[in-house]
Formats: C-alpha cells, structure tokens, sequence
C-alpha cells in the first residue's frame, strides 16, 4: 500500500560496511608509494610525447616552412624543459617495465626457471640496440 | 552506460594494449625523446633537415613504424592514467567519464596518426 507523508515506507537495510577513509594524499606518505604514482603518472609523458609527435607529422605535411616553425618551437626554453622531465619520465617507465619483465613472464628453458637478471639484462641490451638503430637511420647512417 | 558484461569483455583487451604499449614505449621512446626533443633543438647532434625526413617517410615501413609509435604508447597511457586517476586521487565517480575521455583520446591520436601518416606525400 501506498503511503504518503508521515508514515513511513518499507526501508531495505541495508549494512553500513566499516571502513576507514583512505586520505586522497595517501601516495605522498612512503616513498614507495610515492615511486608507485610517480611510475604510474609516466603516462603523461609518454602521452604528450605522441602529441608532439602528432604535431611534428603534421608540420611535415604542410611544408617546409611550417616543420621550420615547428623546430623553432621545439627550440623554445619552456618546450625543453618540459622535454627534460618528460625524458626522465620516459626512462624510469622503460627502466621501471623492464625490470619488470620477469616478474610478468618466468621463462623456462629445460624445466628450469631462467634468472631474473639474465632476462633483464637481456631487455637491457635490446633497448641499447635498438636505441643505437633508430639514431643510426635518424642521423643519416 | 556499458553493461557490466561487455565491459568484463573488453578489460582482457584494454590490458593486453597497456601491456604492447609499455614494452613499446620502453623500447622507443626514450631514444626518440632524446634526439628530437634535446638533442637537436639544443644543437649537440645535426637534425635532420625537410628533405632527409619526408625520405625517410617515404617508406612504407617508416609510416607503419610511426603508427605503431603512436598508437601502441596511446592505449598504454590511456590505461594507466585511467588507474592512476582511480587508485591515486580515488575518484571513481566519475569512472565513465575518464574512461571515455582516456580510451577516447587514445582512439583520436591513433586516427590522427593514421590520417596524416596516410596523407603526407
């Protein structure tokens, strides 16, 4: 039945769950956490690295007079710094990811687990190779 | 907006691009980042001009590269800034805006770098 105004309707109850309330700064108190948030907001960089990369194609396709422009901006001192920390950014990503590796995928060669630091290093020597690849076709090798 | 079972069938998807994208970007970016955005514009290493570079995208394999370049670190970073947002300042009312506008961004680079990949001469 329907009631309106004073009488009260049926309520489901509903349990009220304890918890304690999580500080939205909670990231800021260890520096473990800290590294956490700092690894996790790469993302930016590596984001606004494609946007520049988007506007660089894009100063291509108009001519040279517009990819002129386009170095110019990216000679602009706010531009390069901004460039600093997005580098920093990008190689704690690639460092933090690759020493990851093995934790993602545990290779096992003849039913024994491959080391840890034999996987990494391997990662590591494949980003220096490849590194030196795409410099050696950028600077015209 | 998506009903809990599409969206449990998308997450398998979502993770699997977050996961080509990293290793994409942890391989190429730094180098890429390095030479374009401080090595050439502070002069320590010659840039190459106009023409050397519309050369080098004259190959096919150069434009594919550059998509996947782009493209690849996108989802990657449309799925960890969607977690960074939820787990870091906890805001998760507003879970289908960030979706749509992470995910979506992603979706907008990777079709900008396709157009002009496709249209440059």
């Amino acid at each position: 039945m329907k009631s309106s105004g004073s009488a009260p309707g049926y309520t489901l109850n509903h349990p009220r769950w304890y918890r304690t309330r999580v500080s939205t700064y909670w990231w800021l108190k260890q520096w473990v956490y800290l590294k956490f948030v700092l690894r996790e907001l790469t993302s930016v960089f590596v984001a606004f690295f494609v946007v520049t990369t988007l506007l660089q194609l894009r100063a291509l396709s108009h001519g040279p007079q517009a990819y002129e422009n386009f170095q110019k901006w990216l000679q602009n001192p706010f531009v390069i710094a901004l460039n600093v920390v997005s580098f920093l950014f990008v190689v704690y990503h690639s460092v933090t990811w690759l020493s990851l590796a093995p934790r993602a995928m545990a290779v096992r060669i003849r039913g024994k687990r491959v080391p840890d630091l034999l996987i990494t290093g391997t990662n590591y020597a494949a980003w220096l190779v490849i590194s030196a690849v795409v410099a050696w076709f950028l600077l015209g090798g | 907006m998506a009903d809990q079972k599409s969206e449990l069938r998308l997450e398998p998807l979502l993770w699997m691009l977050f996961s080509a994208g990293g290793v994409v970007a942890a391989f190429l970016i730094p180098v890429h980042l390095f030479l374009w955005g401080l090595a050439f514009p502070l002069g320590w290493l010659k840039a190459p001009g106009y023409l050397s570079t519309m050369a080098l995208l004259a190959h096919p394999l150069v434009r594919i590269y550059l998509f996947v370049l782009c493209s690849a670190p996108l989802f990657h970073a449309a799925h960890r800034f969607r977690y960074t947002l939820y787990d870091g300042l906890q805001i998760k009312h507003l879970n289908e805006v960030i979706n749509f506008s992470c995910y979506g961004g992603a979706v907008l680079g990777t079709a900008l770098a396709g157009y002009l990949l496709w249209t440059i001469p």
